[in-house]
């Protein structure tokens, strides 16, 4: 059992392999041979699932060493897999709506002359995201990391010759490189503390280290998820990463690769358990982005980029749930495993959309489409509904522990954390009901574009529709699936421990308050864009609207305070480099060679001034000589 | 006669010849200048060896009136050519050797 | 005797260089073939140095020793350890696409017609090949005088090869090209020589030293880390920093380090892609290497003493050097400015005195000298085809010529570093070493990982992405030759970053050794976790996951 682990990474890496490097005569089946092995990937993980699920519950971690990796003196890395319940999870999920999205990907990129590479970049991040939840140590998770990096920077940027995706892609990498040396940091620091950076004796040993170690590993370790899970302060890539083809945006930018973060920090558990105020900074973090992230999902009119702002806070809320120790790791993933079906199931919506409108993404210019497209409005519809936590829907089931979670924190701490989760909720009630009414209901606002053709919408092919379908029921059935007995707690508790916070609110009392801001919300929106028609062009809006629409300044700000004193140092640089430290050496040359032109009119080829001098020399020779007799 | 007297005959000689060779253009002249010094130091040898009264100096004086005697032929040699192709016999205009 | 096989290893290519020269001036072509053909006996027998080598066995092996000027103690003395053989390794590797690459980049002009006498195409493949002995016997001498003559004489043929065959695409006129090229040429060879000069005062100090405590002068490296560590050698400190200076500002040059750098751009800007990566890959590679070989082994405390200066000159170097790289017009010139970041982090290794950050450093000099030929030799194609190495003049080349634009970005992927490709390994340990010591320097090294992906993709997206620039829509995509030169490259980068440990093997018993001449440990960690967990297994140890919830009390 053990061997088939590796050949879970291996599989979609062939396929990668294949599919890169197969060139144009893989071209009419490239997306065939990549979605067969991607869905091969899955059965593996299901057979490894039934394995684990036939030991008992202490007895499910497996462990597979490949081969030795880098051995330097007392550094040492492995590569080296461990297959845990927390891993398996993630497996399922990455493999799952993996395969769901390679097959909707065939009709989505159907026109797409570059197919084969899409399906090839596919696989390669489905295998870097294997790697990294599988990895049994920081630094094969860092290369599962950065894998995953290239993959995404690949994706959004994968119709290339637009600039702005081009330019989007650059920024994903190189915002996620800030987290990356954080992650770099934090095993480097967990080198020199424990001399090793393998999870089982790193995390068994993390209470022996001081505190102030620990406090900088987990700092180092929430620097990196924020830059891969898009949160504040790294959070401004993921708007942009929009650029790239929807089904990546569901697949990466929504269901998986961002929530990796989440992973990292539910891992690494032990280390942030021991360091209250690393905790208290991925609260911060997770409570901040969640409201941000919200706020921006209002403003936006671009379909996507709501979507993205939606999923910004959603992470929020795992981050939170992640900070808050061992009462939240098992609801932050529950969430995650939640949101990964609602979430790729409204992004593939939204593509869908977009595909029937001739890739308009301005809401504005929707209207009305449920006539048009039922199967894309029911999924959505559903997605919606659960995202928004309806009562019985996966997201009120995940959403509610956390924001339970939060007011169990305690204090004034509690009702701050608990009271921003809950204006999360409402807000979140509006803006997906924005979207939805903006999208599907009221009168249809689209026109001819430019060029005269006028969009007709039709629903989606039914290799689109069916992965739809399948995530539409995900997001219906899992959250109350997992909640029977409490089985995903009991299933996960055996490696992330769980404990129970005295909550200043009963649950009930919660869950009646998450109802009352969900109607709210619901109802705010309804009488913004549901009762009134709804203006094509967007009106001037407040001055929060317009900064939100803004992404909140988060790139203006970048540009005064980074980008431009980055350009205007390296110009300088590029002055200094020529003019002091080129010009030093060739200020030498040139005093050397103005020297030596003096002297040379010295030599002025005359055969009586070298007379002279040969004369005057003996003179002065004869003179020297004398004088020091004569001393 | 206090042989001393032939060295300040002998450094006159070669003082002579000395400015000769500075002051003047023509070759030739330039020649017999140098020649000039070389005779100086051969009586200066000669003189010497007249006062330690050994031989020394009247053979090195003997080496000296040889290798002028050559140097006479090559250098003679020379301003000729040079004569030849540049019809000047001036020092001054053979300053082809500086950049 | 044995056969003498390092002595053969040098003397194949330098047989080639007059060979090559040889072949009459009508048969250029053929020419070409006889390069490549010595180039590639010379890899062969790289291959057995490395395959004889044994990891495990004596500290310097396969040695040749022969007597050369008695007067003077000068020996004829070869010798190779772990990290020569993986240098020498890599510069056989790398000729043979070194020439490859530079196949057509000294046949006449097109329309030209060459007169009988016109053999400049023989002349640049002799020249390589007389670089790549000299640099083969850089790294194999164990005598001081020997290593000297040799890294020394390497200048001559580098400047006729940066002078007399510079890039013909520069976007410039004739006459501005043939300027900067002799510039760069000139001054390539002072900076050089001025080094070589202090160097040679420092060699004659040492052997004056030698002389005067040991009775009898000598070059030995051996003999004098022996006598040093006997105790009958004993420098005054002075003495010995002044000697130790001598030695490093010449290796610093040739490295180069900051504020030394600048002749570097103007050396790889006007040279040929080809001579370029010679001239980063592997000549520059002796400096780096020397500074192990000779500056920590001869001169342990002085080492020691200069560590914190050049430590903060290496992080100067690569912050400095990845700034300008961002901030250059110019492909070439950027590339090169990358490579001085690069040769930063070699230094900063060598100097943190880790086993981590020497085997990492080690382990940079190979995949630095790999990646940069892939990077630079794609970017010659791509200046080649048209014409120009102004970023501006190019846009959406990945759009008409996919396979070029796909091999240039896996180059540029490795030369920021992305884990599964060698560089990264390199580096990481180079950053772990540094960090186990001086946590500062480590972080602030950090910052040069995130100025890497800014000018590695910065200049993709300039000149690969966007709409296809009018200039480039009929470029044609690489060719079956030049696919030749960088898949091999491409597929070594992958698999040493998948796998290094064979090449770690190798280097690793020479780092420990350089490290205990220098008296060096590596720093003990915080909290050691016991040795079992090494070798841990939850099979065997039911506790693991009890581990992630060890806090969860």
């Amino acid at each position: 059992m053990e061997n088939l682990i590796g050949l879970l990474v291996a599989v979609p890496l062939l396929g990668a392999a294949l599919l890169l490097c197969g060139g144009r005569r893989l071209d009419g089946k490239g997306h065939y041979i990549g979605t067969v092995l991607a869905a091969g990937s899955f059965a593996i993980g299901a057979v490894l699932f039934a394995d684990m699920l036939g030991r008992g519950e202490h007895d499910r971690a497996m462990h597979s060493k490949v081969f030795s990796w880098i051995p330097v003196g007392g550094f040492r890395a492995d590569v080296a897999f461990q297959l845990d319940q927390l891993s398996m999870t993630f497996v399922l999920l990455i493999t799952g709506v993996g395969t769901l999205i390679h097959i909707y990907s065939i009709g989505y990129m159907e026109h797409d002359e570059r197919r084969r590479r899409f399906f090839g970049y596919l696989n390669l991040f489905l295998a870097a995201m294997l790697l990294l939840v599988l990895a049994d140590n920081y630094l094969l998770l860092y290369v599962g990391w950065e894998g995953v990096g290239l993959a995404s920077y690949l994706l959004i940027g994968f119709w290339q010759h637009k600039p702005s995706a081009a330019t989007a892609a650059k920024k994903a990498f190189i915002v996620n490189r800030v987290g990356d040396v954080g992650l770099s940091i934090a095993i480097m620091l967990m080198f020199t503390t424990f001399g090793t950076f393998t999870f089982a004796p790193v995390l068994t040993n993390a209470d022996h280290a001081s505190e102030g170690k620990l406090t900088a590993i987990g700092l180092m370790l929430l620097l990196a998820a924020c830059g891969k899970s898009a949160q504040v302060p790294l959070q401004s890539w993921l708007g942009d990463a929009m650029e790239g083809p929807t089904p990546v945006s569901a697949l990466i930018h929504a269901a998986t690769m961002v929530t990796a973060g989440v992973y990292l920090i539910t891992r690494s558990g032990a280390i942030f358990n021991a360091a209250p105020d690393a905790q208290a900074a991925v609260v911060a973090v997770g409570a901040v982005t969640l409201l941000f992230g919200a706020i921006v999902g209002c403003a936006k009119d671009d379909i996507k980029k709501a979507l993205a702002g939606s999923t910004m806070s959603q992470i929020g809320y795992m981050i939170l749930a992640a900070g808050l120790g061992p009462i939240g790791y098992v609801f932050a993933i529950m969430h995650l495993v939640t949101h990964g079906f609602f979430k790729a199931g409204l992004f593939l919506g939204a593509g869908s959309v977009m595909h029937a409108m001739n890739d308009e993404v301005d809401m504005r210019k929707y209207g009305g489409l449920r006539k048009y497209m039922p199967v894309t409005f029911i999924t959505f519809g559903l997605g919606y509904l659960a995202i928004i936590g309806f009562p019985g829907l996966s997201g009120f089931w995940s959403k509610d522990k956390i924001i339970e979670a939060a007011f169990a924190k305690g204090g004034t701490e509690g009702w701050i954390l608990g009271g921003a989760a809950l204006l999360g909720a409402a807000i979140t009630a509006y803006y997906m009901t924005r979207v939805m009414l903006l999208t599907f209901f009221g009168e249809k606002r689209w026109a001819p574009d430019e060029k005269g053709h006028e969009p007709h919408p039709h629903e989606s092919p039914s290799s689109m529709t069916i992965p739809m379908i399948v995530l539409a029921v995900g997001s219906v059935f899992a959250g109350g699936l997992f909640s029977v007995n409490d089985a995903f707690l009991k299933w996960l508790e055996p490696v992330t421990g769980h404990s129970h916070g005295d909550s200043p609110l009963s649950a009930a009392a919660v869950t009646a308050g998450t109802m009352v801001v969900l109607v709210i919300g619901v109802a705010l929106a309804w009488a913004q864009y549901g009762r009134r028609p709804v203006p094509r062009t967007a009106p001037r809006g407040s001055l929060l609207t317009r900064a939100a629409r803004r992404d909140l300044l988060q790139d203006d700000f970048n540009h005064v305070a980074l980008v431009k004193p980055g350009q205007y140092l390296t110009r300088g640089l590029v002055y200094v480099d020529h003019k002091l430290v080129d010009g030093v050496v060739n200020g030498t040359a040139a005093s050397v060679g103005g020297l030596s032109g003096r002297l040379r009119k010295l030599q002025n080829g005359y055969a009586r001034t070298y007379a002279v001098s040969m004369f005057g020399g003996t003179a002065v020779l004869i003179a020297a000589t004398l004088l020091m007799r004569a001393v | 006669m206090n042989p001393v007297n032939y060295l300040y005959l002998a450094a006159l000689l070669f003082t002579i010849g000395a400015a000769g060779v500075v002051i003047r253009r023509n070759a030739i002249v330039l020649f017999m200048c140098v020649e000039l010094m070389l005779n100086a130091c051969n009586l200066a040898f000669v003189t010497f060896s007249r006062l330690h009264g050994n031989l020394d100096g009247q053979i090195i004086a003997f080496f000296t009136m040889v290798v002028a005697a050559a140097e006479v032929v090559v250098g003679l040699a020379i301003i000729v050519t040079v004569f030849r192709s540049r019809h000047s016999a001036s020092v001054d205009d053979a300053s082809l050797m500086k950049l | 005797m044995s056969f003498p096989l390092l002595t053969a290893t040098a003397v194949v290519p330098a047989l080639g260089a007059v060979v090559t020269a040889a072949v009459p001036a009508a048969q250029r072509a053929a020419a070409k073939w006889v390069a490549l053909g010595f180039s590639l006996v010379t890899l062969a027998l790289a291959a057995v140095v490395l395959v004889r080598f044994d990891p495990g066995g004596a500290r310097f092996q396969l040695t040749e020793s022969h007597a050369w000027i008695k007067d003077f103690g000068v020996r004829y003395e070869l010798g190779v350890d772990g990290i020569a053989v993986a240098l020498i390794a890599l510069t056989a590797v790398l000729i043979p696409f070194i020439i490859l690459a530079g196949w057509h980049d000294a046949d006449p002009l097109e329309g030209a017609h060459p007169n009988r006498r016109w053999r400049p195409t023989q002349g640049f493949f002799a020249l390589i090949l007389m670089v790549e002995a000299m640099v083969v016997i850089s790294f194999e001498a164990t005598d001081i005088f020997l290593f000297y003559i040799f890294f020394e004489a390497m200048l001559i043929p580098m400047y006729f090869l940066i002078g007399g065959f510079g890039d013909r695409a520069g976007g410039r006129s004739e006459e501005e090209t043939a300027t900067q090229r002799s510039y760069a040429a000139v001054k390539f060879l002072l900076y050089n020589l001025a080094g070589g000069l202090i160097m040679l005062a420092a060699v004659v100090g040492l052997y004056a030293v030698t002389a005067d405590q040991l009775g009898t002068g000598t070059f030995s490296l051996q003999e004098i880390v022996q006598a040093r560590a006997g105790g009958h050698l004993d420098m005054a400190s002075s003495t010995e920093r002044l000697l130790f200076l001598g030695f490093f500002f010449a290796f610093a040059v040739k490295a180069p380090l900051w504020p030394l750098h600048t002749w570097l751009p103007n050396a790889m800007g006007e040279s040929t892609a080809p001579v370029a990566v010679l001239i980063t890959a592997v000549v520059d590679k002796v400096g780096t290497f020397a500074m192990l070989r000779f500056c920590l082994q001869l001169f342990p405390e002085a080492s020691k003493w200069a560590t914190p200066a050049i430590m903060i000159l290496a992080l100067i170097s690569i912050i400095y050097g990845a700034l300008l790289a961002i901030g250059q017009r110019d492909i070439k010139r950027l590339i090169a400015y990358a490579s001085i970041s690069h040769f930063g982090f070699i230094i900063l290794g060598i100097f943190a005195m880790t086993t981590q950050g020497q085997s990492g450093a080690t382990l940079y000099m190979v995949n630095h000298g790999v990646s940069t030929a892939a990077l630079m030799l794609v970017a010659g194609f791509l200046i080649t085809r048209r014409g120009s190495r102004l970023i501006a003049d190019y846009g959406g080349v990945q759009k008409v010529a996919p396979v070029l634009a796909g091999t240039f970005l896996i180059g540029g992927l490795a030369t920021l570093s992305l884990p599964g490709l060698a560089p990264f390994i390199s580096e990481f340990l180079v950053l772990v070493g540094t960090f186990s010591r001086y946590p500062a320097f480590g972080v602030i090294a950090t910052v040069g990982i995130v100025l890497a992906a800014l000018y590695v993709l910065i200049l993709y997206q300039r000149t690969m992405t966007g709409p296809v620039k009018a200039e480039v829509r009929s470029m044609p995509d690489l060719r079956v030759r030049e696919l030749v030169v960088v898949a091999p490259l491409i597929a070594l980068l992958i698999f040493l970053g998948v796998y290094p440990k064979p090449l770690a093997d190798i280097v690793n018993p020479a780092v420990d050794h350089t490290m205990s001449v220098v008296d060096k440990k590596d720093p003990k960690p915080d909290h050691p976790v016991d040795a079992g967990w090494f070798s841990y297994s939850p099979k065997s140890d039911g506790g693991s996951h009890d581990g992630a919830s060890g806090g969860a009390k």
